[in-house]
């Protein structure tokens, strides 16, 4: 059970908050324009890597915000916390 | 009755006698005795009967790790429990056990047959022989398998007992209370740090609390002594919690664990009343110590299960400890020196032993000892076989060849009572595991290993490898000084003195002269697996540890192989020529030890189960006899039953005063998420299919969510009370998700439009009055709003008070009539409803729930999303092409809506249906095909809602159907159990296409 660093709220417990997949896919500006394979990539495509990964996460029974994290998969360590538009840090990827 | 009690112990209160029941016969026990204990005093070894062979099985350990002494406690139907271990429950007045897995009685027992017929029933027995004949399962196979196997019976009735969960927040967590958790928790508490000892016995201490060897000293005292001492200092220190009887049941990452504390399992009956029976811990510690000691290995030879055969340890806390020997002529088989210590507590207290020892030769401090009082010691000697049914009666032994893998010389027959078997000790490495901590192989004693600490967790003691006392203590105090970074000093110029293991010799599977074939070599007691069921599962190809202990089903009982996982590993690794180190082990998953579900669940049973929303108008409904339904968590009427009218005549009669008259509906579980800011409009064009733009402030519209795949989502009104506020809501169940989905688009996807969300839908209350009538109704309750079609027409919005007090009302219809929806705040909900039943008194308003509102919208070919919908439907199969807007140029899933599977013709789509017998009701769900005699049928679709229809006096129905848009008028079959019902494709709408009953 994580224990959770929220931008807003401080460190809680993994049982406030919700997972939200990979961070940083951005929606498509001009969907219209996509062909169905680069459709496809942005709503099914999504890494599970082992390793380090970039996650978004929301503090569902806190403040409501959504964030991103970096976490190491292998052994869940979480290595950093951003807020939702920060850059993802550098050193990791 | 003999008494195997031969001496007193500081544990054992003489004065206070303890009556039980074992097996329905009364015996004397102690305070202070476990079952096991006070079972071993009265001579009783044997207590079970083995899972697949029936063998008698006696007591083999001490602690967790009993794989055999497991009992039913209890007899009451709501207060039994199974699987309890003889050897870790306190004895208490009155307590009732009986031994498990027995069948008619422990003694004798009809499925020792199976002990004879067992080169029948090898590894992956039930795998292969099961599989054939079919028809034998039900027959034969089944009721012989529940009759005469199964692990204990479960309480039939709920458990009444009180059960309790506490969040705590510790600096330093030690878990274990043997010699090294107490260092380890003294020198952290006394550096200021909050610490917590938990402990799964009574008292603290470990195994060192009753040792009492004169060659083994801390500080000039024997090592218990000085132990109690430590224990005493501790009790003192005020940042120190000490919790006993309470054990680790999991360890999650971020040093996150849960521990079960017993609180009145100890007690008799009358004293365990109105207490809380368990608790379970969840703690978050800074850092952990682990401090868990290890078990003693049992050895794999011939036989090796008899009543009679314990582990040497266990034997010396029986005596020591408990004060009851487990024989009179004892044998303790050994590979390494801790069985000494055994060997001299016994021959201190007058009980005639020998020891056999497989290593060549040995020598130490403890062996000296032993061998200077004289005790008989046969090195390089092996146990073959072992003989007694109902107990152990003697042995035989022989000489180990030089490369130890066969037997040389005569055999030697010994007679005894009981024999002890030490194996070596495995560390106790589960929490570290658990946790994510790996592991590694120390070949010297052929034992797992944490491989690193990590900076908030580390191990200290036994299950870090580390066995006689002074390496112990010395590591332990270096190790904790590093870890907490503080430099304690306490136990700077301890002074230990103990025996030092110098000669090691392990063989996992003893040889023998029989071929392996006719033995019974146990590795797993409770199972009954063996080396030969091993042997044989590589044989047919098994190389994982993890199949190979799936097969045999070696560790998969209740002990989780704690005593048998090691072996398992020793023998696939010999077998198949491999260093053990390099197989791993198999996975270590929580609980340590079985916990009741009543501990997991604690407090939240019963009416705390779940939450429970209830609305405004609730009791109302409660008063005029409603039927509930629960929608999510909302309790909603689902009917309301007269005169002992059934489901079906409820609605029926519901139905009918709704379209003939006047119908009432609490509406105010329907999500309602307030919607304010400059960018609404904007917003609610990106999440909906149609466009909001220009809907008139006042004026309501229906809209569609799609998900991002195209698939319909959820679907409601939204009102546009002012320029930049709306007023959405939402299905029932799909509240909480719409609005996590909306806030997610507006901070990630959207941060730049000025949008704020609001859920109210626990803030208003809703009376949705539909039928003819209801505009004379609503003018009754607001006399001065002009309800004519001009002023208030269908999708409008309206503003007026009810005796002071402000309602929102919309004219909106899920019903196809006439129909107003009135919204209040929700204190006056209740006040609201009942106004609205007195004023249409006189129009037979009748009062309707949520089924009777299903019928209703289905007859005007109203979806339901998630019961129409499943998440696989887009709005063209829905046949609402109508709300999705060509000119937009984005919203949420409009992308998907042409992507080369979306526009396939020949998807499932929403048509009605129309049975051929207008009498004749669908089953929801019922699958639809055109052709019954085609193999294999080829199915169609499904039917998602079915109602009989008062007011068109038919069955109507929706359904699903491949290319179902093109089918309309076409003949297809509904194939149930015991006839094929024939129907006809039809439109989705049943009555009023034209919509003339909304301004009726
Ligand atoms: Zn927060």
């Amino acid at each position: 059970m994580f224990l959770i660093n929220c931008p807003f709220c401080g460190e809680r417990d993994q049982s406030e908050f919700s997972s939200g997949g990979e961070a940083h896919i951005v929606r498509p500006k001009q969907p219209t324009e996509l062909s169905d394979d680069e459709w496809a990539e942005y709503l099914f495509m999504r890494k599970n890597i082992k390793g380090i990964q970039f996650e978004r996460w929301n503090h569902v029974h806190g403040c409501r915000k959504w964030f991103n994290i970096v976490r190491d998969t292998s052994n869940d360590k979480i290595l950093s916390v951003y807020k939702m538009g920060e850059k993802p840090p550098v050193n990791y990827k | 009755m003999p008494n195997y009690r031969i001496h007193k112990t500081e544990y054992i209160d003489e004065t206070k006698r303890v009556s039980f029941k074992y097996d329905g016969k009364t015996y004397f026990g102690y305070e202070g005795d476990t079952l096991a204990s006070a079972l071993l005093a009265n001579g009783i070894h044997l207590v079970g009967r083995s899972f697949k062979y029936h063998r008698p099985r006696g007591i083999v350990s001490c602690g967790a790790e009993e794989p055999n002494a497991i009992c039913q406690i209890g007899s009451k139907k709501d207060l039994t429990e199974p699987n309890v271990r003889a050897t870790e429950l306190e004895l208490y007045e009155g307590l009732e056990a009986s031994s498990q897995n027995c069948w008619p009685n422990v003694k004798f027992d009809i499925g020792g047959i199976n002990n004879f017929i067992s080169p029948l029933i090898p590894a992956g027995f039930y795998y292969k022989t099961f599989m054939w004949p079919k028809s034998f399962w039900k027959k034969v196979y089944e009721p012989l398998i529940r009759l005469s196997a199964g692990l204990g019976k479960s309480p039939t009735e709920p458990d009444p007992d009180i059960y309790d969960h506490k969040y705590v927040h510790y600096d330093v967590l030690v878990i274990g209370g043997g010699v090294s958790g107490i260092i380890a928790a003294k020198m952290a508490a006394k550096n200021n740090l909050k610490t917590l000892l938990v402990d799964d016995k009574k008292i603290l201490g470990g195994s060192t609390i009753y040792q009492n060897n004169e060659s083994i000293k801390i500080d000039d005292k024997l090592s218990s002594e000085w132990l109690k001492n430590e224990i005493q200092e501790i009790k003192k220190l005020s940042n120190l919690t000490i919790k006993t009887r309470t054990s680790i049941a999991a360890y999650h990452g971020y040093n996150f664990l849960l521990a079960k504390e017993n609180l009145t399992d100890h007690l008799p009956e009358e004293k365990k009343k109105n207490k809380i029976r368990q608790r379970l811990w969840k703690i978050r510690a800074k850092k952990v110590v682990i401090a868990a000691g290890s078990i003693e290995r049992p050895l794999v030879f011939n036989n090796n299960d008899r009543p009679g055969i314990l582990l040497s340890n266990s034997i010396n806390k029986y005596l020591d400890y408990y004060g009851v020997t487990c024989g009179e002529n004892i044998i303790l088989f050994t590979n390494n020196d801790s069985a000494y210590e055994t060997s001299i507590s016994l021959h201190k207290k007058g009980i005639k032993n020998i020891i056999v020892d497989l290593r060549k030769s040995a020598s130490s401090e403890l062996i000296k000892q032993a061998e200077s009082l004289g005790i008989k010691i046969y090195f390089n000697h092996v146990v073959t076989n072992t003989f007694g049914y109902r107990k152990i009666n003697s042995l035989e032994i022989m000489k180990l060849s030089e490369d130890g893998n066969t037997t040389v010389g005569n055999k030697i027959r010994l007679s005894c009572d009981c024999l002890g078997m030490s194996g070596g000790w495995t560390p106790m490495v589960h929490m570290h595991t658990q946790s994510g901590g790996k592991l590694d192989f120390r070949d010297e004693d052929q034992v797992f290993l944490p491989k690193e600490n990590s900076e908030d967790q580390i191990s200290v003691g036994s299950c870090n490898g580390d066995f006689d006392l002074e390496n112990i203590i010395d590591k332990t105090v270096n190790k904790i000084n590093k870890f907490l970074d503080i430099d304690n000093q306490d136990y700077q110029d301890t002074n230990i003195i103990c025996s030092k293991e110098n000669d090691k010799r392990n063989i996992w599977l003893l040889p023998n002269k029989i071929p392996l074939g006719k033995t019974k070599c146990f590795i797993d007691f409770q199972n009954d697996s063996t080396a030969k069921d091993i042997k044989l599962a590589l044989k047919e190809g098994f190389r994982s540890i993890e199949h190979v202990k799936r097969y045999t089903t070696t560790g998969m009982a209740t002990d989780q192989g704690k005593l048998s996982n090691m072996h398992a590993l020793g023998i696939i690794a010999d077998t198949a020529g491999v260093k053990m180190g390099t197989l791993g082990t198999t996975t270590f998953r929580p609980p340590f030890t079985p916990l009741t579900f009543g501990t997991l669940v604690g407090r939240n049973v019963g009416k705390f189960f779940e939450v429970v929303r209830k609305t405004s108008m609730h009791e109302w409904h409660v008063e005029n006899n409603a039927e509930f339904e629960n929608v999510g968590q909302w309790k909603r009427p689902w009917y309301y039953p007269k005169n002992g009218e059934n489901m079906h005549d409820a609605v029926q009669r519901e139905s009918k005063a709704a379209r003939d008259s006047a119908g009432i509906l609490d509406a105010s579980t329907l999500g309602k998420i307030d919607i304010q800011g400059t960018d609404a409009s904007e917003f609610l064009n990106r999440v909906y299919t149609n466009a909001w733009s220009k809907l008139a402030i006042r004026k309501c519209r229906y809209g569609l969510m799609l998900n991002e795949d195209g698939m319909v989502y959820d679907d409601g009104v939204t009102t546009r009370i002012s320029e930049n506020h709306y007023l959405m809501t939402t299905t029932t169940g799909g509240a909480a998700n719409v609005l996590s989905k909306l806030e997610d688009y507006l901070q990630t996807e959207w941060p730049e439009l000025d949008v704020y969300l609001t859920s109210v839908t626990d803030h208003y209350s809703t009376a949705s009055i539909c039928g003819p009538n209801s505009k004379k109704i609503l003018n009754k309750l607001f006399p001065n709003l002009d309800l004519s079609d001009e002023n208030f027409p269908h999708m409008s919005f309206k503003e007026d008070k009810l005796k002071n007090i402000n309602c929102r009302i919309m004219r909106i219809s899920f019903t196809g009539e006439l129909s107003y929806e009135i919204n209040i705040e929700s204190k006056y909900g209740h006040s609201l409803w009942k106004m609205c039943i007195e004023a249409g008194k006189e129009f037979n308003l009748t009062p309707y729930g949520t089924e009777t509102m299903h019928l209703l919208r289905a007859e005007k070919g109203f979806i339901i999303v998630g019961q129409d919908t499943d998440g696989t439907m887009t709005p063209s199969d829905l046949q609402m092409d109508w709300i999705v807007s060509k000119k937009k140029y984005d919203f949420i899933g409009k992308r998907s809506l042409y992507r080369s599977d979306t526009i396939r013709e020949d998807r499932k789509q929403l048509v009605g249906l129309l049975t051929d017998d207008p009498k004749e009701i669908l089953e929801e769900g019922a699958q639809i095909v055109s052709d019954v005699k085609s193999k294999p049928i080829d199915m169609l679709g499904h039917v998602t809602s079915s109602y009989f229809s008062p007011n068109l006096n038919k069955s109507i129905a929706l359904a699903v159907v491949r290319s179902g848009k093109t089918m309309k008028g076409q003949k297809l079959i509904i194939p149930m159990e015991n006839k094929n019902i024939n129907v006809t494709v039809s439109d989705t709408i049943f009555l009023d296409k034209e919509n003339k009953r909304l301004n009726a």
